[in-house]
């Protein structure tokens, strides 16, 4: 727990429903900064779906979501990506026909600043000349966002450099999730979520990826992560958070969620017992 | 006020017609995702069938509704099976383009055998009113009414009690469950189509029958009155469109009554715009859905854009530059301004068709407004020409995006819908309001063009000054490409959502594009003003739209270098072939299939 300030991100009675179903459920969550929170919980627990809501991609029936004491429920996308939130999809969502350069620095475009004057009304308009014209300052800050994609792509050792002018769509599966995350780090998220980063990838994949959240995590990074993969969340996170049929069911540490006997069930008991899973809201 | 109750009567016989189109459109929505472009193609063929068996085969009426019915539904089979089921594992954008490529090869087939001339479609009943309360009501009226309702009632039988029904619902509901359940999507597929078609063929005869007159002009506004009720009512909610028919029947006959009959369109515009802003999933659609599925696939085909030397097209542009000085006709150099006006509303269109993903339908309305804001500015304000023709960009680009704004949050099929709808009522303004577009009479007397008080009259120096504005716009594009404008345009073509997410705002990046867009084919329309001297509301018709919509495809989408070679070769090689005009528009429309079942790429690739 983030005990000595205020947290970063609070989440207070959240709600969304679809029709008859509750696909999150009362959900209360206080994110410190520099903690790593995990979400787990079987498919269609109402993990994507409570991403969704504090990304503004869909709006809560009911709570409130806080990020750093502001309320930020029901603020669009763009909003929340300008306030420094940053998140990765779980079925990779990279833009398939621009290149593995143009997908990172599409993640830096709220910082983009000396072609995007803050003016209001005719803002857009001097965007349009500026992008046409390219003064220096435009042009400076053009390469440098592209070496400091080069420096992020980096991280990822051979795995992107070399395929840097490739679109993406012809990158494979875990080289696209790779994208993914690099785009989130152009951002420089103060808040970071993180869909199934692993979803697909290998033991070597897997494991290279982990070391690089736990890499952001001692930088520092506020990180909220759905993972499956639990030997990783046990091995990253400060807390997990367990969700069933949009409910939380459990909080606290690894080891001791690990034992909860309502954690078991809810991975086991249904299965056994013939319950119908809600795929639709996973 | 017996007149009202006659224009709730027309109101509701005319939204019934309207409802057969809809409810095909709301079926195959249902189960494909697709609006289909060519139902009001098939709309028209059922009423050209009808006038066949009316007066040439002189059949009875009952016979007449089943040959005609029979007819279009294997129309429907055919689109169908050859135009879009080979396309089901292609992107996004192939069935959307296939459905416009069919609707004109349909439309021109027919304006080819029958001739684009009115003909009478008498209705084969007698000619009598019924008093009714305080209005009147003929034969004819009660024919509609019986054949809309039948049809709904057949409809909700074959939906809810037949196998192949439930199969209907089931892939509209979830296709790919559907599929694991054993369910043959094809034969699904077909039965919608056929169904549609029938409906969409009767529904044009009976349409026929209660004007009098069918003509080939019938086909695009059946597509646009069908969808704006389909959408009205909801996209793919059968009793939703039957709804959303009758208001539309009812919005459009009060309008009338107020207004007159040219305003006709607009309420059916504006009714599409209301809806459109206001409650975008439609009138009927519970008020919050599940967000959008993750769309996985990409919107264009992928591709790797041919990579041109830039010697070589510095060696094509100074080839182009020094033609004039080597013996051409100047028919060779007519044609080539053809072209290159032509590649200035390409690069337009490649713009927000291919690198922005906005399938846009309408574009010459683009070039109307260019043209008449430019010829307007020269003959009344005495604006010098060269200073015209930007003050048409200008204002080409500004109300362009003006009028296309409340389609931004809309995706694919419905921006191409309110384009249609844009395209149609800026030239029923430019019909309409005289005082300033001197209406049906047309501009004449339009000075030539000029620059710094040269006058630009002979065949070279035209040559010239429209190549060298190309260029520059094209020059410009490509720049805009490279710039940081360029990859989010792309970024939201291919993922509007994962766009916004990274603080891209949907709405200012399509303003511009369709800023920059709308200067472009803007600029085109005013050189064009000064060069014919005349113009009407007729010069900028859909089939230069569509004329653009191929050159792109052709060139490859969002591709600067593939919209003037695309321009090039579909203005020079039918003058090379000597294709008569009127099989022009036909050999568009089969190129544009062609390429998007075969090359979805283009000659130069995709960007």
């Amino acid at each position: 727990m983030a005990e000595q300030h205020a947290p970063m991100l609070s989440l207070r009675g959240l709600t969304r429903r679809f029709g008859g179903l509750t696909a999150v459920d009362a959900i209360d969550l206080d994110l410190g900064k520099g903690e790593l929170v995990s979400i787990i919980g079987p498919n269609g627990a109402g993990k994507t779906t409570l991403f969704n809501l504090v990304t503004g991609l869909d709006r809560p029936d009911d709570g409130a979501v806080r990020f750093e004491g502001q309320d930020i429920t029901g603020l669009s996308p763009e909003r929340l990506a300008a306030e420094g939130i940053a998140r990765t999809f779980q079925l990779g969502r990279v833009f398939g026909n621009l290149s593995v350069m143009d997908n990172v620095l599409i993640g830096a475009h709220t910082r983009l600043r000396a072609v995007k004057p803050t003016v209001p009304v005719i803002g857009p308009l001097l965007e349009l000349g500026l992008a046409l014209l390219r003064p220096a300052s435009v042009r400076a800050e053009e390469e440098r966002l592209r070496e400091e994609v080069k420096a992020i792509l980096a991280r990822f050792g051979e795995r992107l450099l070399p395929r840097i002018d490739q679109p993406a769509y012809s990158l494979s599966y875990a080289n696209r999730r790779r994208v993914e995350i690099a785009r989130a780090l152009a951002l420089r998220p103060r808040l970071l979520l993180l869909d199934e980063p692993t979803a697909g990838m290998n033991p070597t994949e897997t494991a290279e990826m982990q070391g690089l959240v736990a890499e952001l995590k001692a930088e520092g990074l506020t990180i909220l992560l759905i993972e499956h993969k639990l030997e990783m969340v046990m091995r990253l996170s400060d807390r997990v958070i367990v969700m069933d049929e949009g409910k939380k069911i459990a909080e606290g540490p690894g080891e001791e969620v690990r034992g909860d006997p309502k954690v078991i069930e809810a991975y086991l008991g249904h299965g056994l017992s013939g319950t119908t899973e809600q795929e639709s809201a996973a | 006020m017996s007149s009202w109750l006659d224009y709730t009567i027309n109101g509701l016989i005319v939204g019934n017609v309207y409802a057969l189109v809809a409810v095909g459109l709301a079926l195959i929505f249902g189960v494909s995702r697709l609006i289909n472009f060519a139902q009001g193609s098939i709309y028209l063929v059922g009423a050209y069938i009808g006038w066949v068996a009316v007066v040439r085969l002189h059949t009875p009426l009952p016979l007449t509704i089943i040959v005609v019915a029979a007819a279009a539904a294997m129309v429907g089979l055919i689109i169908e099976r050859f135009g879009l089921r080979p396309l089901q594992n292609s992107v996004r954008i192939a069935p959307l383009l296939a459905t416009i490529g069919i609707s004109f090869v349909l439309d021109q087939l027919v304006m080819l055998t029958f001739s684009p001339n009115p003909r009478a479609l008498p209705s084969q009943l007698p000619d009598v009113r019924f008093q009714l309360g305080g209005g009147t009501i003929g034969p004819l009226d009660l024919l509609i009414a019986g054949v809309g309702l039948t049809s709904a009632l057949l409809l909700f039988v074959f939906l809810r009690y037949t196998k192949l029904g439930w199969a209907v619902r089931a892939t509209a509901q979830d296709r790919d469950a559907a599929m694991q359940m054993g369910v043959d999507v094809n034969r699904v597929n077909q039965a919608v189509f056929g169904i549609a078609a029938a409906l969409g063929g009767v529904s044009g005869m009976l349409v026929g029958m209660y004007y009098n007159q069918i003509d080939t002009a019938m086909s695009l506004q059946a597509t646009l009155k069908g969808v704006v009720a389909e959408v009205v009512g909801g996209a793919g909610n059968v009793p939703g469109a039957v709804i959303g028919s009758l208001l539309l029947g009812l919005v459009e006959s009060y309008g009338v009554a107020v207004f007159g009959t040219s305003y006709r369109n607009l309420f059916a515009f504006l009714l599409l715009v209301v809806v459109l802003v206001l409650r975008p999933s439609g009138l009927f659609a519970s008020a919050r859905q599940a967000p959008p599925e993750p769309l996985t696939g990409t919107f264009i085909a992928p591709s790797r854009p041919v990579r041109i030397p830039r010697w070589a097209l510095l060696v094509a542009a100074a080839a182009f530059a020094v033609l004039p000085f080597f013996p051409v006709s100047s028919y060779v150099l007519q044609t080539l301004i053809n072209a290159w006006l032509l590649g200035m509303l390409a690069l337009s269109l490649t713009l927000v068709a291919g690198t922005m993903g906005q399938v846009s339908l309408g574009h010459a309305a683009l070039l109307a407004i260019g043209a008449y804001t430019s010829a307007l500015l020269s003959l009344t304000l005495a604006v010098p020409v060269g200073l015209a023709v930007i003050g048409g960009g200008l204002m080409s680009a500004a109300l362009g995006t003006l009028l296309i704004s409340p389609s931004f949050r809309l995706r694919g099929h419905y921006v191409s819908i309110a384009t249609l709808a844009i395209g149609e009522i800026v030239s029923l303004v430019i019909l309409n309001w005289e005082s300033v577009t001197r209406g049906p009479i047309g501009i004449s007397g339009i000075p030539p063009l000029s620059l710094f008080g040269y006058d630009l009259i002979s065949p070279f120096s035209v040559y010239w000054f429209s190549f060298a504005v190309m260029l520059v716009l094209a020059l410009l594009q490509g720049r805009l490409l490279g710039s940081h404008l360029g990859r989010s345009f792309r970024a939201i073509r291919d993922d509007d959502i994962a766009a916004r997410a990274y603080g891209l705002s949907l709405n200012r990046y399509k303003s511009l594009a369709f800023i920059f867009g709308g200067f472009a084919a803007g600029v085109s329309g005013g050189i064009a003003a000064h060069l014919y001297s005349y113009i009407n509301h007729e010069t900028f018709n859909t089939q230069q739209s569509i004329l653009a919509l191929t050159v792109v495809i052709l060139g490859g989408l969002g591709n600067v270098v593939g919209a003037i070679v695309g321009s090039v070769a579909l203005v020079g090689l039918p003058e090379l072939f000597r294709i008569a005009a009127e099989y022009r528009i036909l050999i568009y429309g089969i190129v544009l299939l062609l390429l998007v079942r075969f090359r979805p790429q283009g000659l130069l690739g995709t960007i």
